[in-house]
């Protein structure tokens, strides 16, 4: 991997051992992953523990130590999603990429994630796909923004046209 | 950019800006809130600018994009001054309309007015509207009417003479008293008096000290802070600078959830702009005070808008909360005196200084002073941001403001406190809301989300919910906490999937009692509160639940069925179309049916019919 890409995003923070947070959230947006050599190569220039590096890395939900998919999907369960069927909706999503809320679809197209509150309400329910928001989900919509993702059609379900 | 040195000179500015904004000048205000956004709102902006140009407009009228309006349910908003017009559901199709008419003909378009949903009244002018009427904007006060993204805006509406005033008219503790005296409370959740803490960080041992803005808003339903930082930045870099004056600190951090990149960017802006102009950096206002401010970003755990876990985070650690017999005004981040806030009560500091703390103490109750920031959300007509001063009833909230239940259904409960406040039931509508009442009532203000519940939400699945998400974000550092919540959740779980047992709520009550015993921080000590107030208020729920294997508001997967009645299903053939799993039958123009055996209850059949005609049971 592309170890100067690192440094520049560690150069960026002036290796700051505060700034750890910042430089892998920098990291996992550009890898989409924290890969293993990147962690090194922090630790080594910040001069920190690789345990506390990998307390960081797994302590926190907004990163990953497994690549992630392409696109990731967001599914808002904060209360008000929750409310107007936002647990139903991440059981729709998970039965038509089949993958389970955590997980990669096979063709490393999407990862699907749940969220705590987008704090957008008044969309209740709502969908976060990347940086685009769908407000008001509902179960017969899902597969129509996987095909805008997934041209290729796959993971139809029945009685789509 | 020459510095701003005195009062006097900013004042000056303030007047030069004025001046070449020409107020009565024509201003299209759209509102670009995360809300309004993801219903198109940058599009609306950019068809505007289009047709202004094509109509001939150029330069004649101010474009500008705003922060939160807080109507996110009728988004996205526009609003046309000076006449004040408040246009709702705007879309990229009404540009050429709203500038042809409105801006060049200065008629108003009766299709865009909001409409009194009773009276069907069309409404024209903003604050005539019954969900702004009532409110009383004093943290949101610049949300939606000016630029975020240009200091010069804010210093036009009054912006930094509260800065201007502290730094060169006042003392520490003048500045500490006139807080103290405002009777000002942590809006974070924890409500302790603001003055009184930066007392005591002013006066704790050490040479440095830190400000810290909490921006880290976790609480589900809850977003005042977000749009604070998106639609006024400047408001709580200035609360910040007057803070950290009164204190003795020269660093002072902003911990911002990563979930909220919008407002991560308008607080960069605002931090460089303020450098700019000399409100940060050396010798602010020429007083020798230093002062400078950082953004970290959160990383996606609720645990960290516990100040103590907040600042390992800081640090760069994992954000464990610590023992606080030490508190953190004593030694907190790098073990300094650190004073931590949060957005809404930093917001509040600027106008406390320039109105003086009487006129803030005048608003609300004996324990509370001032306004709250609600976000009205859940089963409720009018969801969105409402500022209200304390004291106000539940009822007048979802009502007035809130324009009372979703498709006129029953008022069930309404919860506030984030996950671990509690729910409030129908007979306590009456209440006043603050700070001590929120609390007596077994729940409590948190940061101020309010959601809303009609009688088709259940409340051991609320419980559930809210158990669920607090035993994942445990930290898992106290057992009880770890381990209990996690039996709490077990224990609920087999409640809505028709398991529990005569046991099972005495079980929930025992486990309560030890994992506030036995936890550090609060979001352990008040873990079990979801659970305890719908105990306490909802008990009949958990017991058709458990004796009569039944889930009264239709929820519980496991407890319900899907059928379609008879006599309301047209034959329109959409759940035969949608239903994954083959499950519905029926020809075309004919009763429907739903065979148990194949159904998964995913609810898409529900979610589709337009003739209510799939009920769950």
């Amino acid at each position: 991997m592309d170890l100067k890409k690192v440094d520049e995003i560690i150069d960026k923070y002036n290796a700051e051992k505060s700034f750890l947070i910042g430089i892998f959230q920098d990291i996992q947006a550009q890898w989409r992953y924290l890969p293993r050599e990147a962690i090194a190569r922090v630790v080594e220039r910040l001069g920190i523990p690789l345990t506390q590096a990998y307390m960081v890395a797994t302590f926190y939900k907004s990163f990953s130590l497994v690549p992630r998919g392409e696109h990731e999907i967001n599914v808002c369960l904060g209360t008000a999603c929750h409310l107007r069927g936002g647990q139903r909706l991440v059981e729709n999503f998970e039965r038509t990429l089949k993958v389970k809320a955590g997980g990669t679809t096979a063709d490393m197209k999407f990862t699907l994630e749940t969220v705590n509150c987008l704090g957008a309400c008044a969309l209740a329910p709502l969908v976060r796909v990347d940086q685009k928001n769908y407000g008001k989900m509902s179960g017969d919509k899902i597969s129509k923004i996987i095909k805008e993702y997934r041209p290729d059609g796959e993971g139809k379900t029945h009685g789509e046209n | 950019m020459e510095k701003i040195k005195t009062p006097q000179g900013l004042e000056k500015l303030r007047q030069a800006i004025r001046a070449e904004q020409k107020p009565e000048r024509l201003q299209v205000t759209v509102c670009g809130g995360t809300g309004c956004l993801s219903n198109g709102a940058d599009q609306v902006v950019a068809a505007l600018a289009e047709e202004m140009e094509k109509q001939g407009l150029n330069g004649t009228v101010h474009l500008k994009k705003s922060g939160c309006h807080g109507f996110c349910e009728r988004g996205p908003l526009v609003t046309i001054y000076p006449q004040d017009i408040f246009y709702q559901r705007v879309s990229e199709k009404d540009a050429a309309e709203i500038v042809a008419e409105t801006l060049i003909k200065a008629k108003t378009i009766e299709r865009l007015l909001y409409s009194d949903p009773q009276t069907e009244e069309k409404i024209p002018r903003h604050d005539e509207i019954p969900f702004y009427k009532h409110q009383m904007r004093i943290a949101l006060r610049n949300n939606g009417r000016i630029d975020p993204a240009n200091i010069r805006d804010y210093i036009a509406s009054g912006g930094y003479a509260a800065l201007a005033k502290a730094l060169t008219s006042m003392t520490s503790e003048q500045i500490i008293r006139e807080i103290e005296k405002s009777g000002l409370r942590g809006r974070g959740g924890g409500g302790f008096p603001a003055g009184r803490k930066w007392r005591s960080c002013r006066d704790a041992h050490g040479d440095v000290r830190y400000v810290v803005c909490n921006g880290d808003e976790g609480d589900p339903g809850a977003f005042m802070d977000r749009s604070i930082m998106e639609g006024d930045p400047h408001s709580v870099i200035e609360g910040m600078i007057i803070g950290a004056f009164a204190i003795g600190s020269n660093q002072g951090y902003i911990y911002v959830r990563n979930e909220y990149p919008l407002a991560v960017k308008h607080l960069t802006i605002a931090l460089e702009q303020a450098r700019e102009y000399g409100f940060l950096g050396k010798n602010i206002f020429d007083t020798g005070f230093d002062f400078d401010v950082r953004i970290n970003r959160g990383g996606g755990a609720f645990v960290c808008g516990e100040s103590s876990a907040l600042m390992a985070s800081l640090e760069g650690r994992a954000g464990e909360p610590r023992a606080k017999y030490i508190h953190t005004v004593e030694r907190g981040l790098y073990d300094k005196p650190t004073n931590l806030n949060n957005v809404e009560t930093w917001a509040n500091v600027p106008v406390i200084i320039t109105r003086g703390a009487d006129w803030f103490a005048s608003m609300g109750t004996a324990g509370s002073k001032g306004t709250k920031v609600f976000s009205l959300v859940g089963k409720v007509k009018n969801t969105g941001l409402v500022e209200v001063p304390m004291g106000i009833t539940l009822r007048d909230i979802i009502y007035k403001i809130g324009g009372g239940i979703l498709k006129d259904r029953d008022f069930k409960a309404v919860q506030t406190g984030g996950p671990s406040g509690g729910c409030i039931p129908k007979s306590l509508i009456d209440m006043p809301v603050d700070f001590d009442e929120l609390t007596k009532a077994g729940s409590m203000m948190g940061s101020g989300g309010m959601i809303v519940m009609d009688d088709t939400d259940c409340m051991v699945d609320v419980a559930k919910y809210f158990t669920k998400f607090l035993e994942e974000e445990s930290c898992g550092k106290c057992t009880p906490c770890r381990e209990g919540v996690r039996r709490m959740k077990e224990v609920l779980i087999d409640i809505t999937e028709g398991r529990g047992t005569e046991e099972s709520t005495a079980l929930l009550e025992e486990l309560s009692e030890a994992i506030i015993l036995g936890s550090l921080c609060a979001l352990g000590t008040t873990a079990p509160n979801p659970v305890l107030s719908t105990l306490r208020y909802f008990r009949n729920e958990y017991e058709a639940h458990i004796k009569e294997k039944r889930c009264p508001a239709g929820v519980c997967k496991e407890l319900i069925m899907y059928s379609i009645m008879e006599d309301l299903c047209n034959g329109c053939h959409r759940c035969f179309r949608e239903c994954p799993q083959q499950a519905v039958s029926g020809e075309v123009k004919k009763p429907h049916r739903i065979d148990p055996a194949k159904c998964i209850k995913c609810g898409i059949c529900y979610d589709v019919c337009k003739f209510d005609a799939v009920v769950k049971k």
